[in-house]
């Protein structure tokens, strides 16, 4: 299990993760919403070790991740799969290579890598483009590119930054299918950050709401959908009065 | 004034500290055997093999214009045999390894710099650690070896070309045969002359490779950083080779 405790960032004098605080039950799509540049992202990065706390910590498998030493740390980051806001493809690679790249790094048989990434790249609908470089796919073809890199290691948690941002709605409709195709078939944990209700909706079994670096309102799909909270019911009907909130998560907030 | 000096003492503290930093992790790094071997080969033909036209260009015309300079220079004055002599001390002591160097600085450097900054701003420096390799030895350790290695090797090549150029001028166009002036080139001849190009232009690779991983990788946002990067990357690796190559000279000479 994922556990953010009383997880507090900064950057220079802006913090933006305040006492932030959230489980990701095992086996679950755990949504985290929030405005833009509010920290979701941010947040997501600690799992992986990309970022350290400057207090608090998060914990998966009861590992404190920023106390992992290097050798703990690359072995917690094999299990976990981190689907990037633009994919983060290796554009010097073939499509292949870049999904390849991670299963050399876990030695397994060259005949199982080949099977891996054809495998992966079948549930993408991508078999096609294998021999192709990031260069040559669209934006919607990258991030499932993307995402088809983090299943074929086999992990036990996938965490998708951002999956529909910047794409069109069929290809956005494409990418849900993915996500939730993915947990039926490995039965993987998620954690999706998005701003698109949409998804949010689609791939999620709990939605959370990070505002103003703390956790505002966690609960299922229908919890947040029957919400009285003020701040959660602005930002999921997309209210335009909550223009100031907006403005305000990209300043961070008072420590 | 005071916070100008300020900013740029914490500014070379920070370097300090980053560059202290990244020399451990690449020491750590030694161990990932798995990752560094095959790609510093690559590297090897990129920053080496691929830097071979443009080093040779310069010590072609290097040879040529000392020729001509030395000729010039010794007029009636000293027998023109010392024009063999000017030419290989010269391109084997100072501009083979040094103008080589300059040239690489710009190819090399600021093409590292260019390269890992992109990939940092483009998130493919976290990807590559989410898929549990090391950064500092998936990208830095293997250009820094490889541009330690491939170095010395262009250098040499380069100073054989520029004696061999020169040697070309000297016959053709002054009028010095090839007996002269290869008597002229063993004059004062000593071995240290080979080594000690050698030995600078190991440190020029090391160094200019370095700087070029610290400022591709400090990187933290936009194009334009990306193109700033790459310009400290040239501005600081020249520097570094003007002082290395002192250092060397109190050292060694």
């Amino acid at each position: 299990m994922i556990v953010f405790h009383d997880l507090v960032k900064r950057f220079d004098d802006k913090t933006v993760l305040n006492g932030f605080s959230l489980e990701i039950p095992d086996g679950q799509t755990t949504v985290i919403i929030g405005y833009s540049g509010s920290g979701k992202s941010v947040a997501l990065k600690h799992i992986v070790g990309l970022l350290e706390p400057d207090a608090g910590a998060v914990t998966v498998d009861d590992q404190v991740v920023h106390e992992l030493d290097r050798d703990a740390l690359t072995a917690l980051r094999t299990h976990i799969g981190y689907v990037f806001q633009f994919a983060a493809l290796f554009d010097s690679m073939s499509v292949s290579d870049n999904i390849a790249l991670g299963l050399r790094r876990q030695r397994l048989p060259d005949g199982e890598i080949a099977d891996r990434v054809h495998e992966a790249l079948e549930l993408v609908e991508l078999a096609d483009t294998a021999e192709l470089f990031p260069a040559e796919l669209s934006g919607g073809m990258r991030k499932r590119v993307g995402i088809a890199r983090a299943i074929a290691l086999r992990p036990r948690y996938i965490l998708y930054d951002e999956p529909t941002t910047g794409l069109d709605p069929v290809t956005s409709a494409v990418m849900d299918q993915l996500m939730v195709r993915t947990r039926e078939t490995y039965g993987v944990t998620s954690v999706v950050v998005t701003h698109d209700m949409r998804s949010a909706y689609t791939v999620g079994d709990r939605i959370a709401m990070l505002y103003r670096g703390t956790v505002r309102q966690v609960g299922t799909i229908e919890q947040i959908q029957r919400t009285h909270d003020p701040i959660v019911r602005q930002f999921i009907e997309g209210r335009p009065e909550a223009v100031d909130d907006a403005e305000r998560a990209v300043e961070g907030v008072e420590p | 004034m005071q916070s100008f000096l300020s900013a740029r003492v914490t500014g070379w503290y920070a370097g300090f500290g980053r560059l202290g930093q990244l020399l451990a992790d690449m020491g750590r790094a030694l161990r990932d055997v798995r990752v560094w071997p095959g790609l510093t080969a690559t590297q090897m033909r990129r920053i080496g093999v691929d830097s071979v036209p443009i080093a040779l260009f310069i010590a072609v015309f290097t040879g040529i214009v000392l020729a001509l300079q030395a000729s010039y220079t010794f007029t009636g004055a000293v027998p023109l045999y010392f024009v063999g002599t000017l030419v290989g001390k010269t391109v084997m002591l100072e501009l083979g390894p040094v103008l080589t160097g300059l040239a690489l600085a710009g190819r090399v450097g600021a093409n590292i710099a260019a390269e890992l900054g992109t990939m940092r701003v483009t998130e493919q420096v976290d990807a590559l650690e989410t898929l549990a390799y090391d950064p500092v030895s998936y990208l830095v350790l293997p250009r820094v070896l490889a541009a330690t290695i491939m170095f010395p090797m262009i250098v040499a090549l380069a100073v054989a070309v520029g004696v061999v150029s020169g040697w070309i001028t000297a016959v053709n166009l002054l009028d010095l045969s090839t007996v002269e002036f290869v008597r002229g080139l063993r004059l004062f001849y000593h071995f240290k002359d080979i080594w000690f190009g050698l030995v600078k232009s190991v440190s020029f690779g090391f160094a200019i490779s370095l700087i070029g991983c610290i400022k591709g990788l400090s990187v933290r946002q936009g194009a334009e950083e990306v193109g700033r990067a790459a310009t400290k990357a040239v501005v600081l690796g020249a520097q570094m080779i003007l002082v290395l190559d002192a250092f060397w000279a109190v050292v060694l000479l």
